[in-house]
């Protein structure tokens, strides 16, 4: 296996019932991680970003789980394939943490109030690794100085609520990477935080992801993080990838109309437009997608047949993928655009 | 700037709240939400308020409004000082000024369809005949892009940016001539803020509105505002024309504010201010310049005297020992 995470043909179903049908919350979502990649993922709230990242985890619960046919295939560290969904509890357990490890949104929630900043850290040590009680507390007093907390020894002995925002993310960074995982999922680790402590965190990660050798999976809604931080994006939209590509062709190259539509939405710097360019309409509900192309009913290139068929996900230029019927029949459409 | 077209006139505005500690619940200390903080809105102008979490925007909004009972200075509302008015004088002058949520989805009533939401407003402040009332829920509500068949509808039934239209909807109904926008687009997707900023900008020039408009998002209030104010631990610290705030920014809190933007485009190379820390707790400010333990051009002055704002360009004022003639 070239890539350290192949995800095919994942699907998540929403159970509703024994006598209706589960509703697919995302459906068909091919990925590829590389190893030591940045893998950015965009889009708006409930295009099934967060759910898609929790099924390589193994964190769905009831009522969602992952639809027949799914497959998210992981390069173990001592090289061997594991089929992640396959996988037995326990196993997935001894993984959780130590190969694979994930900083969540809202550090202030996802911290136990209950216990010290020490027992926290030291809790994924204690449950991975054999060391002994001091080592561990000494593993746990570097971690906390790569992640650039001042007073390192004095915030091991706090709870949650004596910090801030900002340093609690790093806590939660520290966490995440004590056990130098291979692959890292960033749930929006920054949308919490203020743009000053933004910018440290996404700094902090850059080094970090640098000096670990660690691939990073960054879910977020915020392009700007993205140009910002990633080396591949993939576009969510109504629990499709819509496009996938470089960073820079996503941002110079656009092709599917919902990107340019985000891209052009952003409030800019330099904007000097007085009117801003918006997308028409609201995100459809799960469920309740045409049969169709999804972005059909907001696409500005509309046409009878995006109507009709969901349009497949096609290679526009070498490593440039893209789920619109403009690309899908060659280049006079595209010099139409 | 002329004095004839001011609306709102904020004057050394200061909002304290007590910190109550002991037996007896006594006042040990304050936290300085607002300090000293001035300024002016013109008719039909924006003027965004920009700072991060904490930083006193919101509350200052609120004391101007009087909806948090302010500490200390004048808020001039049209000539008269709001501060000085009696509960009935203020609830007469309240129709000319409203407030827009940040979170559509609490501050619309669960219980109410959005004909009773937007037809409360009118029963506080007007008395009308049910027709009239009638006539002008219909103008609003198809100024704000809702359609009749969702005015008996309840709030749940609507996504954030529909919500937010009818919060809007509220506000605008008795036809105010000052808005207080708190964060209003804050809560929503990147597709449906450009809608809603759209949607108040338009409103805005169709019923000659003047804003006051807060958001922690540095694009957006560019995008809106006429004129910028930055906040820092309470302080105004930066005022001037969206423009020269933007493009030249004076102090060193404001220069690192925005250099933290995230870049718009993975080509662009940018110089980034690194902030040392946290924000100080606003019980406890920083002696001196509040900003001087996380300023890279820290003076000895600094650590001693606030600084007084100056007027360094006509109408950019900016309060830092660095401008001291």
């Amino acid at each position: 296996m070239d890539h350290l995470l192949e995800m095919r043909n994942l699907s998540i179903d929403l159970y509703r019932g024994r006598r209706t049908p589960p509703v697919k919350l995302v459906e068909g979502i091919d990925l590829n991680i590389d190893k030591k990649q940045n893998f950015g993922i965009v889009g708006e709230s409930g295009c099934g970003k967060s759910i898609t990242c929790s099924s390589i985890m193994g964190l769905l619960s009831f009522p969602l789980s992952v639809g027949a046919g799914s497959s998210i295939r992981f390069q173990r560290e001592n090289g061997t394939d594991t089929e992640l969904l396959s996988l037995p509890k326990k196993q997935m357990q001894q993984l959780r943490g130590k190969e694979i490890s994930m900083i969540f949104q809202e550090p202030m929630t996802a911290l136990d109030p209950m216990y010290t900043i020490e027992d926290q850290i030291v809790e994924s040590l204690r449950f991975h690794t054999d060391l002994s009680r001091s080592a561990m507390r000494e593993a746990a007093l570097e971690m906390l100085r790569k992640v650039k907390i001042p007073r390192a020894e004095e915030i091991l002995k706090e709870y949650p609520h004596h910090l801030s925002g900002g340093m609690l993310q790093r806590v939660m960074i520290a966490i995440a990477l004590i056990n130098n995982p291979r692959l890292l999922i960033a749930d929006e680790p920054t949308t919490a935080l203020d743009v000053t402590i933004q910018a440290q965190i996404l700094d902090l990660m850059n080094e970090l992801r640098e000096s670990y050798d660690t691939s990073v999976i960054m879910i977020t809604h915020d392009l700007g993080v993205i140009a910002e931080t990633c080396e591949q994006v993939a576009v969510f939209y109504a629990g499709q990838v819509v496009e996938q590509a470089s960073v820079d062709d996503i941002f110079h190259h656009t092709a599917h109309p919902y990107t340019s539509g985000l891209l052009r939405s952003v409030t800019s710097l330099g904007g000097e437009q007085k009117e801003l360019y918006t997308i028409r309409g609201t995100v459809p509900t799960a469920g309740q997608f045409s049969s169709g192309c999804r972005f059909a009913d907001r696409c500005e290139h509309c046409t009878a047949r995006c109507r009709e068929a969901v349009p497949p996900l096609t290679e526009v230029a070498p490593g440039h993928q893209c789920r619109c019927w403009l690309h899908a029949s060659g280049a006079e459409k595209e010099a139409a655009r | 700037m002329s004095q004839e077209n001011i609306l709102l006139d904020v004057q050394h505005l200061k909002t304290y709240f007590p910190i109550r500690g002991g037996v007896m619940r006594k006042a040990v200390g304050h936290v300085h939400a607002v300090e000293d903080v001035s300024f002016q809105i013109r008719e039909q102008e924006t003027f965004g308020l920009v700072g991060e979490s904490g930083c006193g925007k919101s509350t200052t909004g609120r004391s101007i409004l009087r909806l948090i009972e302010p500490t200390g200075g004048q808020v001039l509302f049209d000539g008269t000082d709001l501060c000085t008015l009696s509960r009935e004088q203020l609830r007469l002058k309240r129709r000319d000024m409203q407030l827009i949520f940040q979170d559509p989805y609490a501050s619309l009533n669960p219980r109410m369809t959005v004909h009773k939401l937007l037809e409360e407003p009118l029963l506080t402040h007007f008395h009308l005949s049910p027709k009239e009332r009638e006539e002008q829920i219909q103008w609003i509500a198809q100024a704000v892009g809702i359609t009749a068949e969702h005015l008996e509808r309840y709030p749940h039934q609507f996504s954030g940016g529909q919500r937010q239209r009818i919060a809007i909807a509220r506000a605008l109904i008795c036809k105010p001539r000052f808005v207080v926008a708190d964060e209003p687009v804050s809560a929503l997707d990147v597709s449906i803020q450009s809608q809603i900023l759209n949607l108040l900008m338009g409103l805005q020039q169709d019923l000659k509105l003047s804003y006051l408009f807060i958001s922690h998002d540095l694009n957006v209030v560019r995008h809106i505002s006429n004129r910028v104010g930055v906040m820092y631990l309470g302080r105004l610290v930066e005022t001037g024309s969206t423009e020269d705030v933007y493009r030249n920014p004076l102090h060193p809190y404001t220069k690192a504010l925005l250099s933290a933007i995230p870049k718009r485009d993975p080509s662009e190379e940018k110089e980034r201010i690194h902030l040392e820390g946290d924000v100080p707790s606003p019980a406890d400010p920083p002696s001196g310049c509040a900003f001087h333990d996380r300023c890279p051009h820290c003076m000895g002055i600094c650590k001693e005297q606030p600084p007084q704002t100056r007027e360094l360009e006509p109408g950019h004022r900016v309060a830092c020992h660095l401008y001291n003639p």
